[in-house]
């Protein structure tokens, strides 16, 4: 494993909703060198933190990098201030993804919340039809991405807090009713720690690996400075990790959420 | 007339190929930015505060963007100084760049152990740390009084032979004094700036950014305060002066070193920009060729106060 940084040409900038954007750029070496899951830290001019960023996307063909963020700040409004043909500064390909293939047969479940919803596209492109997208969001507004899922062949269940689009309510029963199914050789997601939490829940009643993504605020993001702890039992043992370089992906088993 | 500009500096006895050494706290054990550069590329690096037992540290959020600088309350999670010593100095000593153990404890004995372990290996240096804001115990407690800090001194002094930085604390009414002091129960080097105790909430929870409520300031907006009182310390004392705080540029760097320093440390820069470090590298031997100035080490405390 090892990631670079440096600057790289935006190719492509779309708005997916109020505040969402996209961004495609042109960085071979991190493409040949990026996993499922993986992240980025992207420089935001004029502040101290880089923002750390899933890689929704990576097309080792053609080496380029898809990144999916949400204004949340200023940094990284800053950040979406940058349009197509400017140059992007990130540190990537940082941190480990997600297992996959799943180490067992059989389709796979991701669960995504919100902006949460991107770094497991790559997966539904790898498992097409055998792959269950449920993609939870606030309102049907906030909705993004159900159709790239569905074009990577996915079966798509969106469900909304309002009811406004989808089932109405969390990602909770759509879960249960897949798991019910059977033939789940593994769960991913990522998304809000109440969602995580009900994820890794129904993964372990139900007998299944799972991985969660999880967020937290950064320093380096390289490992450096411990700043995004987080807790996993490990072999009986409560160990304090670090978000960025020993994860941001953990198993459902070990994670302390 | 053209020459190549020499920046390596000793100090302590020690040769550092250049002045520019990585802060404690901010660039681990040396092994999280070698995807980018090797650590040869450093003067020296100040490894991540090590006690006796590993710590797990404080409750995140740890961190907190502020402008032109950043808040942190990691509180001192580390491995504990056997795992440093049998697995990172190892690793660290391959590289070739002065390595600096940076020692930290809640209680005096705490602080002899570590340094009576560190005395028995092959690492370069020692650096107390009497300044961490983000520890209840010990830490910045011993820093803030001439005393607590003389008597860490004192004890560390009598532990090992190898050479011993002072970190210092700026959240003190007179640096100097505590300056003096460390100088006096046989510290080596001074180093300074740690971090300035702060605080940001969240206006909408009501809660503190920092589970810890609390926690260091550091970056540029801190630079200023640095530069003054690494000024001060070293007019005060005799023995060399290690200047951090803030520093981003070749120009900080070579600001600080006018001020005073003998080497700089940097640490929140790298989080921006990793190359920060090579960059004041280049930046200075630029700077000497411009000036005509053969030696980093000749523009030390060359301030012309008014």
């Amino acid at each position: 494993m090892s990631f670079f940084c440096d600057s790289y040409p935006i190719v492509d900038k779309k708005a997916l909703g109020e505040g969402i954007y996209s961004y495609t750029l042109k960085c071979p070496e991190v493409a040949e060198n990026a996993h499922i899951g993986q992240f980025v830290q992207i420089k935001a001019e004029g502040y101290m933190l880089r923002r750390p960023i899933s890689i929704c996307s990576v097309d080792k063909e053609n080496g380029t990098m898809r990144l999916v963020f949400e204004v949340r700040g200023k940094g990284t409004d800053k950040i979406s201030e940058l349009n197509k043909g400017d140059l992007m500064d990130v540190i990537a390909p940082l941190g480990n993804g997600f297992t996959v293939p799943a180490k067992k047969d059989g389709r796979v479940i991701v669960v995504g919340g919100g902006i949460g919803t991107p770094p497991l596209l790559d997966i539904a492109k790898m498992y097409g039809d055998r792959c269950t997208a449920i993609l939870g969001f606030r309102s049907f507004d906030k909705v993004i991405l159900d159709k790239d899922y569905s074009l990577a062949g996915a079966n798509v269940i969106v469900c909304t807090d309002d009811g406004s689009t989808g089932v109405h309510g969390t990602i909770a029963q759509p879960l249960a009713d897949e798991l019910a199914k059977g033939d789940v050789a593994a769960i991913y997601a990522c998304g809000p720690t109440p969602m995580l939490k009900a994820v890794v829940a129904a993964a372990k009643q139900a007998g299944v690996y799972s991985e969660v993504s999880l967020e937290q605020r950064m320093g380096c993001g390289v490992g450096a400075c411990v700043v995004c702890a987080c807790t996993v039992i490990r072999d009986g043992e409560e160990k304090v990790l670090r978000v960025c370089k020993d994860g941001p992906v953990f198993s459902g088993e070990e994670v302390v959420l | 007339m053209s020459f190549k500009p020499d920046i390596s500096v000793d100090v302590c006895g020690k040769h550092f190929k250049n002045p520019v050494i990585a802060a404690s706290g901010a660039y681990g054990f040396g092994e999280d930015y070698t995807d980018l550069y090797p650590l040869s590329a450093l003067g020296g690096i100040s490894c991540k505060g090590t006690t006796l037992n590993k710590k797990d540290g404080n409750i995140p959020p740890r961190i907190a963007e502020t402008p032109s600088g950043i808040l942190n309350s990691v509180g001192l999670q580390n491995p504990g100084v056997d795992r440093f010593i049998n697995y990172y100095l190892p690793r660290l000593r391959t590289q070739d760049t002065v390595v600096i153990a940076n020692i930290a404890g809640a209680v005096i004995d705490d602080y002899i152990a570590v340094a009576e372990k560190l005395d028995a290996t092959d690492v370069d240096m020692i650096e107390l740390n009497i300044s961490c804001p983000n520890v209840k115990q010990g830490g910045a407690t011993w820093g803030v009084t001439c005393e607590g800090a003389a008597s860490v001194t004192r004890a560390v002094r009598n532990a090992t032979k190898k050479p011993v930085i002072v970190k210092l604390t700026p959240n003190v009414t007179n640096i100097t004094e505590i300056a003096k002091a460390v100088e006096a129960e046989g510290a080596d080097s001074v180093s300074l700036i740690n971090t300035l105790l702060g605080m940001r909430i969240d206006i909408r929870t009501r809660r503190p950014i920092l589970h810890n409520n609390v926690g260091g300031l550091s970056g540029p907006a801190v630079f200023p305060v640095a530069v003054r009182m690494v000024w001060q310390v070293a007019n005060a004392v005799k023995i060399p002066v290690i200047g951090m705080g803030g520093i981003a540029t070749a120009e900080d760097a070579i600001e600080m070193m006018m001020a005073g320093a003998s080497a700089v440390q940097m640490g929140t820069a790298i989080f921006n920009d990793p190359y920060a470090p090579i960059k004041v590298c280049e930046g200075m031997e630029k700077f000497l060729a411009e000036q005509k100035i053969e030696k980093i080490s000749d523009i030390v405390g060359t301030v012309k106060p008014w």
